[in-house]
């Protein structure tokens, strides 16, 4: 186990000039021992090569990586003990499911009563003791995926155990009980896991801190709430809630806040000055209000729609060819319908200011 | 009830058609061959069985049959274990992997009968390289005259010519590894030989059926290259059985005989290659039923 520091760039290409040929920009992020994160982001954000950087599989082009203080940037996966389940399952198709479990143990010379007791273990972990002697190629792609996890926990002394999209292939069902799996393995083994997905249910479920990323950068690392609550980025509040943060253009001057040409707040400390900022608020938090309330917009409403537990408003500001603004009702209370003119309050002590795409208040 | 279309047989006609006249006629002539003693075209008598029998009891085809096998078992022994080595050492991308494609295919383009030739050539002692070359360390290498030499560069011949198959094959299969699998290995702290033995072996079983079964029958039927090196000489050194059929049938005109064991011949190879497929399919994917684990 170890305390993962990393400080680096990393580049495809031999000479990259602009940002765009980064598959990962300049960055500085520490992983915690003992801890679960998750990687969550858009395909082709550079998750994955952030991974591979952690594991040793690729080579930052600048920078490098350091285990517990130790430089490792130039160690093979196996020098620096890292285990690592990828996307889809990789299993020793002549091998029985013991042996799969055993072969990283015993490559490294383990005991055979000692892989008997950790593969054990493992198997009963993962409820695969009653395959333990079945040839793994016949097995189906989740039994499949659970060896290739039993692979990756198997070994007691790892730095960091490493999830590329591990349950890509998964069955809806069964992908909650395996994130629980993993979720109660990390609480016995104490191991530290890094988690690579594209999505956010299974990101906020399963890790403690969430690094957030996007076009080759970490925009936030937080946990699940801070993520949802006060997103440090508009991608951020974009990407991770159901639908996303609402955002709309504003302009700040001498006396407050105003969202097309309506003043919605008060001038203060953080905004004041000629500005031209976006406001950002979650559909959860914007409420009906009274025609005409100080923090209201009047809004057109284009679709409704009853999502189960709540209502799904769909609004434009104005007249309906403005911003548009999604809210989040309670079925109790009266749902406006389509084509109504409703006000809807959109300030409030959960709402963000943001100045170029960074949070400023 | 609905109604059928049996216009649908026309279809086939053309099939059915090309089938008979490519394998169905021809192999009843055989078999109406192999039940008359033809004295001349006038004057034929039905013999029965009696063909196979002498057959079977002759002592050249049962020779010819031993040194088949031998044959057939040596190319195999050397040719999957050399292609599978040829195909692990081959570049993988780039302009080399094109280039040494290429090379390695060249053998496969080559005519056969122009294979026996480059190998009488080649093996002359007074101008061929490799003759030459073992005249001048003080062998005395004569295809022509030592039965094991003949065996020998008729061997060599065969790997010289049908490795690259085996290779090709092989090589197609590596590629077809997704790189996840040696990725999970180096994690898994796989050795190069456990990488072989338990990632590539058995990703290759299927294209390895398909080599062992190609080389297994094409070197059975093995017929044109050591007709023209050795001639099936010295002696009955090299004699196999297409060219000691081929002595019955066309040499000596022994329809009858030539006939039964065309026949014979063919069941030896469809009953081979059965047991051959049925033995692959099976190798390696039992369940270990036994309770030791870990």
């Amino acid at each position: 186990m170890a305390r993962i520091d990393l400080e680096l760039a990393h580049a495809y290409k031999p000479h990259p000039q602009r940002d765009e040929d980064y598959a990962l920009l300049p960055l500085k992020m520490t992983f915690n021992d003992g801890g679960a994160y998750a990687l969550l982001g858009p395909s082709g954000c550079g998750k994955t090569t952030l991974l591979n950087i952690v594991s040793g599989l690729v080579k930052p082009s600048q920078g490098g990586v350091k285990f517990d203080g130790a430089d490792v940037t130039g160690r093979t996966p196996q020098q620096r003990n890292i285990a690592q389940v990828f996307q889809f399952p990789v299993i020793y198709d002549t091998m029985t499911v013991a042996e799969n479990l055993a072969f990283p143990l015993r490559n490294r010379g383990v005991a055979a009563d000692k892989i008997k007791q950790r593969v054990g273990k493992i198997a009963e972990m993962l409820e695969l003791n009653g395959q333990l002697n079945m040839r793994s190629a016949g097995l189906a792609a989740d039994a499949k995926q659970k060896i290739s996890l039993g692979r990756g926990l198997v070994r007691e002394d790892v730095s960091a155990v490493l999830f590329d999209e591990p349950l890509t292939v998964i069955d809806p069902h069964l992908k909650w009980q395996l994130r629980r799996k993993l979720k109660q393995i990390h609480q016995e083994l104490k191991l530290t896991l890094i988690y690579v997905t594209h999505d956010q249910v299974e990101a906020l479920t399963f890790a403690e801190q969430v690094v957030v990323m996007t076009r080759g950068r970490a925009v936030q690392i937080g946990s699940a709430s801070a993520l949802f609550e006060k997103p440090q980025h508009t991608f951020v509040g974009h990407f991770i809630g159901s639908p996303g943060m609402n955002f709309l253009a504003a302009q700040v001057n001498a006396s407050g806040v105003s969202i097309a040409g309506k003043r919605v707040m008060e001038a203060n400390l953080k905004l004041n000055g000629d500005d031209a900022i976006t406001l950002g608020v979650r559909p959860e938090y914007v409420t009906l209000a009274a025609p005409e309330t100080f923090g209201a917009l009047p809004a057109t409403v284009t679709q409704a729609q009853d999502i189960g537990t709540y209502w799904l408003i769909t609004a434009h500001v104005g007249n309906g060819d403005g911003a548009l603004i999604r809210a989040r009702l309670n079925p109790e209370q009266n749902i406006p319908h389509v084509d109504e003119v409703v006000w809807l309050n959109i300030v409030g002590q959960h709402t963000c200011f943001y100045r170029n795409e960074e949070l400023i208040a | 009830m609905k109604p059928v279309n049996q216009k649908a047989w026309l279809l086939i006609l053309p099939v059915v058609l090309c089938v008979a006249f490519s394998a169905i006629l021809p192999l009843m002539t055989v078999v109406n061959y192999s039940v008359q003693d033809i004295i001349s075209p006038e004057r034929r008598v039905f013999v029965g069985t009696e063909w196979f029998k002498a057959v079977m009891r002759d002592d050249d085809l049962q020779g010819a049959l031993l040194r088949q096998m031998g044959f057939s078992i040596s190319v195999l022994l050397v040719e999957i274990p050399l292609g599978i080595a040829l195909a692990l050492s081959m570049p993988a991308k780039g302009w080399k992997s094109s280039a040494v494609l290429v090379l390695v295919a060249i053998s496969l383009l080559i005519p056969w009968n122009v294979v026996g030739t480059i190998w009488q050539i080649y093996g002359r002692t007074d101008i061929g390289l490799l003759g030459a070359t073992l005249a001048k360390l003080g062998f005395e290498y004569s295809y022509t005259g030592n039965a094991t030499h003949a065996w020998l560069t008729v061997l060599l011949m065969d790997v010289w010519h049908w490795t690259p198959l085996v290779a090709l094959l092989c090589y197609a299969g590596l590629r077809a590894i997704p790189d996840a699998y040696y990725q999970a290995a180096s994690i898994d702290g796989a050795s190069k030989f456990a990488v072989f033995r338990y990632i590539q072996l058995p990703k290759l079983r299927g294209v390895l059926m398909i080599a062992v079964l190609l080389r297994f029958m094409d070197s059975f039927m093995i017929y044109t290259e050591p007709f023209v090196l050795t001639g099936g000489g010295p002696g009955n050194a090299t004699t196999f059985l297409s060219q000691y059929l081929t002595q019955k049938a066309v040499g000596q005109f022994d329809l009858g005989p030539a006939a039964a064991f065309s026949l014979i011949y063919f069941l030896i190879i469809l009953l081979l290659c059965f047991i051959l497929y049925n033995w692959m399919q099976r190798v390696g994917t039992r369940d270990n039923s036994g309770g030791n684990h870990g």
